[in-house]
């Protein structure tokens, strides 16, 4: 079984970042993994986005063709992509962003992930987590536990408690919606 | 005994890892993208482990340094892209003339010039090879995953110690940035191989003379062996010298050292090759859109196979020839405009059809696009 996850949006959303925590959660499950990106010469703004493949057989092709699973963080990225994804994949939008929903068979999970981050936790830099905590949570295609785990690994010191609760706030999101 | 322990590395990390593991304590360079992690790794692990980390002014200072600390007895080891290479060729040459071991790992992005940073290419393939002036042998390596960029590393500070030589490691950005979960060898258990130290004492000691396998052992500077060091032609004392006997036979004896040793150098995977009537040549991040490729052909009865070379030059002439004996089409996708190409035509002149798949827009070529291409002739 293999299972293809894109995450789009832009530089400086911590898309990368998301990419490989959630390739090391499924690493710590004992998948084989493969984690790419691309990004722009930009420290900020350009368009960003990270791939993460996950398989009990050996990866080839490093690359996502046709995600199982996009996430977009911005309505260009939305646009840019959703063509790319299966008829029956799943499709996890920022609604702080994407304002105009795309026409597509995919199932769609629609969650103000950077509003919930702001608000909620008071810090737009964990929209990151929250994206990934609603990722998990509509999908499983890692467990909540190992997520939080390779979080922990991976983040700078005294930032824990932040960080499990955005993960936390968009994984329930993210289950409130199934 | 270190517990093998699973690890979610890049490529870029996996090559920092692999220097430290060959016993690489110094690193001087100017970090550039998309290679600047093995720096920034390097600057972080070297100090712990008792090595030196510079980050010189510029890249040309950066080739300088290491070949510096390389003939005072430390193995060295810079990083850089394209643009960085092309300033590093001159005192690349100066490592060849001067038989000193280091690696330089050039992690390949979109050129000419400062081109795409961010974005994969093959497009110094023929830098490695003739980017520097004058007849001269070169070793450049590829992988094609994080564990092989592990091995490779180990292997090129290997090769640059026993045949006293740079050695290319030709990285891209794909394999550079891409994280793969490995495990890592045991380092009690890998092959190191150190440079031959003189026999002989200082006062007879010939710096420039060759052993039997045509590589002269080396002194360190400060042991009390006194030497000239200079990319002048010279001959066995290291003092300069354009006897036309004395020059003809040092190029050649650099030359014949790689050539007469081409067969340990050389490291190439065959898949699906026993009965492939379409063979795809192809090296780096290439190789694993070969690999779906081939696994989808086979799928759909076509009998396709896969020849990937860790090695790029010396060019792996006689595997090649081995492996397409009895195919009709030989494919060559590069991220380039065909530079492995025409070695690949010139290794088995014009007995079958052998034709390029190029794509230089920044993007890693797809196993569609190689199906596609396949799919024209079978």
């Amino acid at each position: 079984m293999q299972k293809e996850i894109r995450l789009s949006g832009s530089g400086g959303q911590g898309l990368i970042l998301a990419g490989i925590i959630l390739a090391a959660a499924a690493m710590k499950a004992g998948k084989n993994v493969v984690q790419t990106q691309s990004y722009g010469p930009e420290a900020r703004g350009g368009a960003s986005k990270a791939e993460v493949i996950i398989s009990s057989e050996e990866i080839d092709y490093p690359k996502v063709v046709n995600p199982d699973i996009m996430l977009a963080m911005t309505q260009e990225a939305c646009d840019k992509y959703v063509g790319d994804l299966k008829e029956n994949g799943i499709l996890i939008l920022d609604s702080t962003y994407v304002k105009n929903v795309p026409n597509t068979k995919a199932k769609i999970c629609s969650l103000p992930i950077t509003q919930l981050a702001k608000n909620e936790v008071g810090k737009i830099i964990v929209a990151n987590m929250v994206a990934l905590g609603a990722l998990i949570g509509h999908t499983e295609v890692v467990s909540f536990e190992k997520l939080e785990e390779a979080v922990m690994e991976r983040i700078p010191m005294g930032t824990e408690k932040i960080n499990k609760k955005a993960l936390y706030l968009g994984y329930e999101a993210a289950r409130k919606e199934l | 005994m270190k517990t093998v322990k699973r690890k979610l590395l890049q490529g870029n990390e996996a090559c920092a890892e692999g220097a430290l593991a060959a016993g690489v304590r110094f690193f001087a360079g100017y970090p550039i993208t998309p290679s600047t992690e093995i720096a920034e790794i390097m600057a972080a692990k070297l100090p712990r482990l008792g090595g030196r980390f510079l980050q010189m002014e510029d890249e040309i200072a950066g080739m300088a340094a290491i070949i510096g600390a390389s003939l005072a007895g430390t193995k060295s080891l810079t990083a850089t892209s394209g643009p960085g290479f092309s300033l590093k060729q001159e005192n690349f040459g100066y490592a060849i003339m001067t038989e000193t071991p280091c690696v330089v790992v050039d992690v390949q992005r979109g050129g000419p010039s400062t081109g795409l940073p961010t974005s994969p290419s093959q497009g110094d393939v023929m830098q490695a090879r003739w980017g520097t002036h004058g007849s001269h042998p070169v070793i450049a390596l590829s992988p094609a995953s994080v564990r092989e960029t592990f091995d490779l590393t180990v292997k090129a500070v290997n090769f640059s110690e026993k045949f006293r030589l740079p050695v290319v490691l030709l990285l891209d950005e794909v394999i550079g940035h891409m994280r793969e979960a490995i495990e890592l060898p045991d380092y009690d258990e890998i092959e190191i191989i150190d440079r031959k130290k003189p026999q002989v004492p200082p006062e007879e000691y010939l710096p420039y003379k060759a052993d039997e396998d045509g590589v002269p052992p080396m002194a360190n500077f400060g042991d009390g062996y006194r030497f000239h060091v200079t990319g002048l032609t010279h001959d066995e004392t290291g003092f300069p010298s354009n006897k036309p006997d004395v020059s003809a036979q040092l190029i050649k004896r650099l030359n014949d050292k790689i050539e007469k040793h081409k067969d340990e150098i050389i490291i190439t995977e065959g898949y699906q090759l026993e009965d492939a009537e379409v063979v795809i040549f192809c090296y780096g991040c290439v190789a694993r859109s070969a690999k779906r490729a081939v696994k989808e052909a086979r799928e759909s009865g076509k009998k396709v196979g896969l020849l990937r070379t860790a090695t790029i030059w010396p060019f792996p002439a006689q595997v090649l020839q081995k492996s397409v004996k009895d195919a009709k089409y030989v494919l060559v996708p590069e991220m380039n405009e065909g530079q492995l190409l025409e070695e690949v035509e010139r290794a088995i002149g014009c007995k079958l059809k052998v034709e390029g798949l190029n794509k230089i827009n920044g993007e890693l070529i797809t196993p569609s696009e190689i199906l596609e291409k396949i799919g024209e002739v079978i």
